[in-house]
């Protein structure tokens, strides 16, 4: 889907399922069967209540844009990427989540804009989740 | 338990140099520390207690104890970024209230220049939870700032023009500081065409990248009352730590929020009482939500306090950083904390240099941001007052 660098994630049995079902492009995140809070970024209990009673469960993969920047040269491996679009998104589901906005054209992108889920995949099978416009979708 | 005016900053130094090839970052503690002891009028027998945090080689205050030849009593590592020195007074304050120790020793020093490793070198950090939802989206230091400073022009209507204003105001002081990174004067027009970084922040709304560090030294009242160098009492310290809270973070708030309040509490003061102000200013809009949030103005209307010559000495609505700060002057190690109490330090006892000194300057706050105002941050306010 879009030509950035994708990561060398290391996972472990606590978030795995996260990273499982990006896989199969699906957005899944742990909700909190005692006070419902969606839970993010995925962890073995509930930040809001403390409860360890987490059920996975699929998100919408709709949101919208809460602030971004358009990074005119990036760092290590993201040296020749630029530019692009480094936002916090606003799942419909409530938690704000650091991603790419992708697919679009960075100066297209602005606060409030709605978007949805891209999963992308490397050669190695390695998924990120980044989002894209609605409209480009 | 208060620690108000129950210790005292007696030495305070700040490294002369910018870039120091062919040292290593011990010997710059060392150096570092034996500068702020003699400043102090004590030597390094007398320190009972020592704090330091990330920038300290190995296994931090244990090892620096040993290169240093120091015989402690207390010792803390507390590690909050940029601002951990400044909860280091804190802390120091505290042990000498409790009667853990007399004289205590904070250390910050770095080559990030001379090293090549510029910001962003946080490889330890790499088992940290958040790590892999976060690291992964070319997320520099510079984008996240940007991200709250984007933010911020949504809902308030802030403008790039305005944040190049607090650079000018930083470069209008620096100008008279010999020993500053950035000497030159800049405009407004000089900060806008600057090279764009990561949107809407350019070049010069960013710190600086020195080698360099400082050291402060904290005693108890009856130390200080023997030493014939004018000591700082500690008025007011306060502490919050604000993180990402479940995927529910603004960008728009410091912990500024609520460290300002403990701080002016404690000290018995308000925002109107501060002659002169430390800011962290990693980048423009770290000073700018910090303001708003420490009550300097009403939230939101900081692009208006800082414009027209509003954070420039000795006239300014609240003179800030006349050292030159992070953005002219010095950002040692990347970590701009211990800066700000020193140059906070040289103003209660009017030593300043004569062109940015405040007259008359009875209280004085200095405020550290560490992390990243986009995701976790630690935020230390002290509240420094004048010996009588």
């Amino acid at each position: 889907m879009s030509f950035l660098p994708l990561a060398d994630v290391e996972m472990n049995n606590e978030t795995q399922p996260f990273w499982d079902a990006l896989r199969n492009n699906t957005l899944l995140l742990p909700r909190c069967t005692s006070c419902t809070s969606v839970v993010w970024y995925p962890r073995a209990h509930c930040p809001v209540c403390f409860s360890t009673e987490l059920k996975w469960e699929e998100m919408s993969g709709r949101g919208t844009v809460y602030s971004y920047s358009i990074v005119a040269k990036g760092n290590g491996r993201w040296k020749e990427s630029g530019p692009y679009v480094v936002a916090y998104v606003e799942l419909a589901e409530g938690p704000r989540i650091l991603t790419n906005i992708v697919g679009v054209a960075p100066s297209e992108v602005h606060i409030n804009m709605p978007v949805t889920a891209v999963f992308d995949t490397g050669d190695d099978a390695r998924v990120l989740l980044r989002f894209t416009s609605v409209s480009t979708s | 338990m208060s620690i108000h005016g129950k210790a005292f900053i007696a030495g305070a130094y700040e490294h002369p140099l910018r870039t120091i090839p062919n040292k290593t970052v011990q010997q710059v503690h060392g150096e570092v520390a034996a500068g702020a002891l003699a400043d102090a009028g004590l030597s390094f027998s007398d320190v009972d207690a020592y704090f330091c945090a990330g920038d300290a080689p190995g296994f931090g205050a244990l090892s620096m104890a040993e290169y240093l030849g120091l015989q402690l009593t207390h010792i803390d590592n507390t590690e909050t970024g940029g601002s951990s020195y400044l909860l280091h007074v804190q802390h120091a304050a505290e042990a000498i209230a409790a009667g853990h120790c007399h004289v205590a020793l904070i250390t910050l020093a770095g080559l990030p220049r001379s090293s090549g490793t510029g910001i962003g070198g946080a490889g330890r950090f790499g088992s940290a939870p958040e790590v892999p939802f976060e690291n992964f989206f070319g997320l520099s230091i510079v984008a996240g700032y940007a991200m709250a400073a984007r933010r911020h022009m949504y809902e308030f209507g802030t403008t790039s023009a305005q944040l190049a204003e607090i650079k000018v105001a930083a470069a209008s002081h620096a100008q008279h500081n010999p020993n500053a990174f950035l000497q030159n004067m800049v405009t407004v027009e000089e900060v806008l065409q600057s090279k764009m970084v990561a949107d809407p922040l350019h070049m010069l709304d960013c710190c600086v990248v020195t080698d360099g560090g400082g050291a402060l030294v904290v005693v108890s009242p009856e130390v200080a009352r023997k030493l014939s160098r004018q000591s700082v009492p500690i008025l007011g310290t306060g502490f919050a730590v604000k993180h990402v809270n479940n995927g529910r973070i603004d960008l728009t708030h410091t912990g500024a929020v609520v460290s300002g309040p403990r701080a002016f509490a404690e000290a018995g003061l308000a925002p109107s009482d501060i002659r002169y102000a430390s800011i962290y200013d990693s980048f423009t809009i770290t000073v700018l939500t910090t303001l708003e949030d420490l009550g300097f103005c009403e939230k939101g209307k900081g692009g208006e306090f800082v414009s027209n010559g509003g954070l420039q000495a000795p006239f300014g609505k609240l003179p800030f950083n006349t050292d030159g700060g992070g953005l002219c002057n010095n950002h040692p190690s990347n970590r701009g904390g211990i800066t700000k109490v020193i140059e906070a330090v040289r103003q209660l006892r009017n030593e300043a240099h004569p062109a940015v000194q405040v007259p008359n300057c009875q209280f004085a706050l200095a405020h550290g941001t560490g992390g990243n105002l986009a995701t976790r941050m630690g935020s230390a306010t002290l509240i420094l007052g004048q010996e009588v």
